[in-house]
């Protein structure tokens, strides 16, 4: 504990054990928040911040321990039940209502006894005074992440706070909308309100916090002044072992043209998708093309194209190694040397309730072992998924387990590893390490780089801007179904970067 | 108080083959205790529906006349359910198989055709049924409406078109103004497979069409895009498994087992189009598919199970008088059991006391 | 009574039981359940009103009785469904089955009574009227009255009903919440709303209705019970509330557009004009196929609540 505060904290935590089945999520938490702090709580996917907080909101309850809410103790049986106490909290999966209005959205949230007569005004005037400027009759689903969670704030300060919760809140921001949050955020600390930051970006807390929490393996590992830590010794506290560097290859030199989109135009997914526009890229063998973006601006739009998920109608607008093959599906450009990984790796990568031997089918259909004139080898399938798993390093219960018991850095090496393993001439993946812990996202970047080596050609869609600036050689920005000319990755920064992701134009002169 | 549901990451096979059993033994309690509210013995019911049937030979062999249309037809339905399709329509395409399945012996009527006929009355029947299916895929292919409605209106269709047949046009003219068809020729009906009883060939066509689509489901890179389509629909179109494709063959299948079981049960069991050729089995087989957890074996034991209800019915009616329609309550009592000890084995049930969610 | 005013009658009477069913099934859907079960609860309200109304003498107890036997068959499907997890589509199913048996069981006894139907609402015949009988269209008058006024109980309460659920779901807090509910459990559930409790309350609102409609059809429709009675209807009910894109006052001139449209095959039925009477008789099936075809051709998304039919598993 950091020591020389005084007085009673707003909330104590403690010793938090919260056990899902044999899982054991949080173990023994102690934390402390006081007024008018910004406390960030540090620690990578999987280490038990979510469930934390969730215990925090109301939304879980823990298995033992104890909460003090200025110093008595009490039970949060609901999220209504935190809220009347004044504990706010903004998610990082919005709880929206994507049909309904602002307005809607927000008087959902408030209790029953407040009325909603002037709620326009109070919006206006809650707004006003953070930087907050919303609409009252938007339906949601027509404005961008950055908006979105302007009401998700808006909607817990209508309720004045004593302490608000965000979880992961820059994680769909660009770097600028992040800094207009974080001069919200400062506002709010300075007025008395106590801040749970939580987050795994660690320049991001040493900007805004003064104390921090880590979480790691669902224990709490340190308490700091993150101020006074470098970047260096925060990481290695939250990951708990030094994860290795990424190795680049200094020279590569680049070769055909593996992959070729040419003005495509397509349709959203359902009624709320992102239309593409007139999207052209390439990606040339031993290149890495990055594709960064604020999430919902068409990535995976993008992605049902580009892998043929979606056939596009005009045969030449789509090429593989110089061959059009607009209107094959995917399967047909697997046969064209091409491999995919999409974002979700639980229902479109892998099917949860198969085992991983079954979800070998799904993308191996003509690895001749695997399926043969149109029947299945059990053992064939079996003895791949082995052999993934073994190159990769998956870690799982036993030999063939369902998909939906391996955790989620395991389960995205295996979707990537049965892809790399094909040994593909193109390779394109939609946020290869969203949500997964620092030593699988190390191994999956690692694979990627030695794959372009091998001269494949890989295309990396990634809200993760520092991913995609440590494994691209060019990177284009996609923003509300556009994509920008690609650069090269030293002749760009994340600033530039950033206001492309805002559909800023002025940095097309930032190369 | 309030019941508190949390997934298991695993469901054990064992656990898969229990559940089953223990929503048939719940069912039958449930069941005992509407039929001691209608102030019958529930004892006297448990040996007149389920001990009954299996003592005598041609009992023996009704179980199998019964079973075999539901066993067909549950076949079909596997196919659809597996791939989160819900063609509930099976009654109608059964209706619709027979009624095309017919066309051919009652042309063939008086000529002495030879077991031709039969062959080709069976396949008919299985493309009409097929065909008819194709309404509610296609609809739900091209225009997006929903299956369950569509399928289901087609069964009213169905059977007032087979009315208006067996009251119009194919009435015998020598059957003294009954709505009904001229009785078929032997080269025109299943044959018997026993010199003393009425089990017809059908439950050989239905016990192969289980081992095929056992093999199909079970082997075939088509019976894993059923399944993913079902499981996963998003990892189904990334594995390049044509969405509109899969409708289409599941109902195909789904319709042409169905109508292969009208035609099998009008030739082998009925001989002649009625008004009313089936007490429901296109529904029926829906309760038979869930206790056999669309497995494409399992419906055998499921079939077995609901078709000693239907026989049990019928002599419960004779023996105890009781309604047939106790038959029916079972069976949706059946299916509601099947579903919910499905629930205790995918997921950890717990009744905690607090508040409500 | 003219011609046009009993044809308008029959036209009231055929839309009224698909009217209050389709209605309740609205709120259910809006929360984000399907129930297809409607069929088998209109089918057991329908004999349970009946044989209760038979044994009491009173019409209130049998209607009770059917509401009440809507709301139980109601819940054993919310058991299943939101205490359970269970599939929507097939504890349906089961629930309809299951519903329509019980009906036989119930109605068995019963087959062949008849009973006097509820009777319309009397209005004063003003033309009759010493002082007004002089007044100019005063029998017109009166006709527009007796027809305004002279509905049925039923009548007047799926036109409220109608009135009451587009103030709900538009105008009021709690339908705002339903609304959510059914539009994203995930997030309504994080809000700290009561996902499961609300459903719960849909669910057993549109069992009651259900019960109601089938009451209407054997204590108003038809003065007896019979085997089969409900004949689809709670089918055709499900596809009204597709048919009305989840909107109220929609629903209510779907009802009634599709209450017309069946009079209109029932007249020509009567009048024999050479067509197959199966034919006529087939019209509400593939009029119902046909109009959802209609609604859904050229849309992606026709408002359907994007819940509806997703089973809820809260994390603990």
């Amino acid at each position: 504990m950091v020591e020389g505060l005084v007085g009673e904290p707003l909330v104590r935590l403690h010793r938090i054990v919260k056990r899902f089945g044999p899982v054991l999520a949080n173990d023994r938490i102690d934390l402390e928040i006081r007024e008018g702090e910004i406390h960030a709580l540090l620690g990578e996917n999987g280490a038990g911040k979510s469930t934390l907080v969730k215990i925090l909101d109301g939304l879980l309850q823990p298995t033992d321990g104890e909460i003090l809410w200025q110093g008595n103790q009490v039970t949060l049986e609901s999220p209504v039940a935190a809220a009347a106490l004044g504990i706010g909290m903004v998610f990082q999966h919005f709880s929206l209502f994507e049909q309904m209005t602002v307005a809607e959205n927000i008087a959902v949230s408030l209790p029953p006894d407040d009325s909603l007569q002037d709620l326009n005004v109070r919006i206006a005037a809650v707004g006003k005074r953070y930087g907050l400027a919303l609409q009252p009759n938007r339906p949601v689903w027509t404005l961008s992440a950055g908006e979105k969670q302007r009401i998700e704030i808006v909607r817990a300060l209508l309720r004045e706070p004593k302490l608000l919760i965000l979880d992961e809140p820059t994680s769909v921001l660009t770097p600028q909308e992040a800094e207009t949050l974080f001069g919200t955020l400062r506002t709010l600390a300075e007025g008395g309100c106590a801040l749970l930051y939580i987050t795994h970006r660690l320049d991001e807390v040493k900007q805004l916090c003064s104390r921090a929490t880590i979480l790691r393996g669902g224990k709490v590992v340190a308490a700091c002044d993150p101020r006074e830590e470098t970047v260096e010794n925060l990481a290695s506290l939250m990951v708990g072992s030094d994860v290795a560097g990424l190795r680049t290859a200094t020279e590569r030199k680049v070769g055909q043209m593996r992959f070729e989109m040419k003005n495509v135009s397509m349709r959203g997914e359902g009624s709320h998708g992102r239309a593409l526009k007139n999207v052209s890229l390439g990606v040339r063998s031993r290149q890495i093309l990055g594709i960064a973006g604020v999430a919902g601006n068409g990535q995976s739009e993008l992605f049902a194209v580009m892998s043929g998920e979606w056939p596009v109608m005009k045969d030449q607008s789509i090429l593989i190694d110089g061959q059009p093959v607009g209107h094959l599906g995917i399967e047909e450009r697997r046969g064209r040397g091409a491999a995919f990984v999409p974002e979700e790796r639980l229902g479109h990568a892998a099917v949860p309730r198969m085992s991983l031997s079954d979800n070998v089918v799904l993308s191996r259909q003509r690895t001749r072992s695997v399926v043969k004139d149109g029947l299945i080898s059990r053992a064939g399938a079996r003895a791949l998924a082995n052999s993934i798993s073994v190159a990769f390093g998956v870690r799982k219960g036993r030999a063939d387990p369902p998909a939906s018991t391996l955790s989620g850095g395991n389960l995205q090496k295996f979707v990537v590893g049965r892809e790399i393993l094909r040994g593909p001439t193109l390779l394109i993946i939609n946020q290869p390490t969203w949500g997964v812990d620092a030593g699988a996202a190390a191994t999956i970047r690692q694979s990627l780089i030695d794959l372009a080596l091998r001269g494949t050609g890989i295309i990396i869609i990634s809200q993760d801007l520092d991913e995609i600036f440590a494994v691209s050689d060019m990177i284009a920005v996609i923003h509300d179904g556009t994509l920008s000319e690609p650069v090269g990755v030293t002749e760009t920064n994340r600033d530039a970067i950033g206001l492309l992701m805002t559909g800023g134009k002025g940095a097309k002169h930032a190369a | 108080m309030r019941l508190d549901i949390e997934p298991r990451a695993e469901v054990s096979k064992l656990a898969q083959i229990l559940s089953p059993v223990l929503a048939v033994f719940v069912a039958v309690g449930i069941g005992g205790l509407i039929v001691l509210a209608l102030g019958k013995s529930p004892v006297q019911a448990l040996f007149v529906y389920f001990i009954d049937p299996l003592s005598q030979s041609w009992t023996l062999q009704e179980l199998a006349i019964k079973g075999t249309p539901l066993v067909l037809i549950a076949s079909g339905l596997v196919y659809c359910f597996r791939s989160n399709l819900w063609n509930i329509g099976a009654e109608g395409q059964f209706t619709v198989g027979a009624i095309v399945g017919c066309i051919l012996p009652l042309a063939t009527h008086g000529m002495d055709a030879g077991p031709w006929v039969i062959v080709l009355a069976l396949i008919m029947g299985a493309i009409g049924g097929a065909l008819y299916a194709l309404i509610p895929a296609m609809l739900k292919v091209w225009f997006g409406v929903s299956e369950i409605l569509t399928s289901l209106m087609l069964v009213y269709v169905a059977q007032l078109g087979l009315d208006y047949l067996v009251r119009g046009p194919w009435r015998d003219p020598k059957g003294f103004n009954f709505p009904q068809s001229v009785v078929f020729e032997p080269g025109a009906t299943l044959p018997n497979l026993m010199s003393d009883g009425r089990l017809h060939a059908g439950i050989i066509l239905a016990l192969i069409v289980v081992g095929i689509s056992w093999f199909v489901l079970t082997r075939t890179l088509f019976g894993f895009g059923i399944r993913v389509s079902g499981a996963a629909p998003k990892a189904a179109r990334f594995a390049g498994f044509n969405a509109k494709r899969m409708v289409v063959f599941a109902f195909l299948i789904s319709g042409g087992l169905a109508g292969l079981a009208g035609i099998v049960e009008v030739t082998g069991q009925i001989g002649q189009l009625q008004p009313s050729i089936s007490p429901g089995y296109g529904f029926t087989a829906i309760t038979v598919a869930f206790l056999g957890r669309l497995h494409p074996v399992g419906l055998v034991l499921g079939a077995f199970i609901v078709s000693l209800t239907v026989i049990g019915g019928e002599s419960a009616q004779i023996a105890m008088k009781l309604p047939l329609d106790l038959t029916t309550v079972f069976q949706g009592v059946l299916l509601m059991c099947v579903l919910a000890a499905d629930c205790f084995s995918t997921y950890r049930v717990r009744i905690v006391s607090g508040g409500a969610r | 009574m003219d011609f046009a005013a009993a044809i308008m009658i029959t036209v009231i009477t055929a839309t009224t039981p698909l009217l209050i069913a389709a209605l309740g099934e609205l709120v259910v859907e809006k929360s984000g359940v399907l129930n297809l079960g409607i069929e088998g609860m209109m089918a057991t309200g329908a004999a349970c009103g009946f044989a209760a109304a038979i044994l009491t003498g009173s019409t209130f107890v049998g209607v009770a009785a059917a509401i009440m036997a809507g709301m139980a068959l109601s819940a054993v499907f919310a058991f299943l469904v939101l205490g359970l997890a269970a599939n929507q589509v097939a504890s349906g199913l089961a629930l309809t089955i299951g519903g329509i048996g019980l009906s036989g069981l119930i109605g068995a006894g019963f087959v062949g009574t008849t009973r006097q139907p509820v009777p319309r609402f009397e209005f004063p015949d003003l033309s009759a009227v010493e002082l007004l009988k002089d007044f100019p269209y005063i029998s017109e008058i009166a006709g527009v009255l007796q027809f305004v006024f002279g509905q049925d109980p039923f009548v007047y309460v799926s036109l409220v009903l109608a009135g009451g659920i587009f103030w709900f779901l538009g105008r009021s807090r709690a339908g705002l919440l339903l609304k959510a509910i059914g539009e994203n459990q995930v997030s309504a559930h994080s809000l700290g709303l009561k996902v499961v409790w609300t459903r719960f309350l849909a669910i057993l609102f549109g069992g009651a209705c259900a019960g109601l409609a089938g009451a209407y059809l054997s204590l108003v429709y038809t003065p007896f019970w019979s085997p089969g009675m409900t004949a689809g209807r709670g089918w055709i009910a499900l596809a009204l509330v597709v048919f009305a894109s989840w909107r109220p006052v929609r629903l209510l001139f779907g009802a009634y557009f599709f209450g017309a449209a069946t009079v209109l095959q029932l007249h020509a039925q009567a009048a024999s004009l050479g067509i197959p009477a199966q034919l006529l008789s087939a019209f509400p099936y593939i009029a119902t196929i046909i109009a959802l075809v209609i609604m859904s051709v050229g849309r992606t998304s026709i408002g359907a609540p994007a819940s509806l039919g997703t089973p809820f598993v809260p994390d603990r």
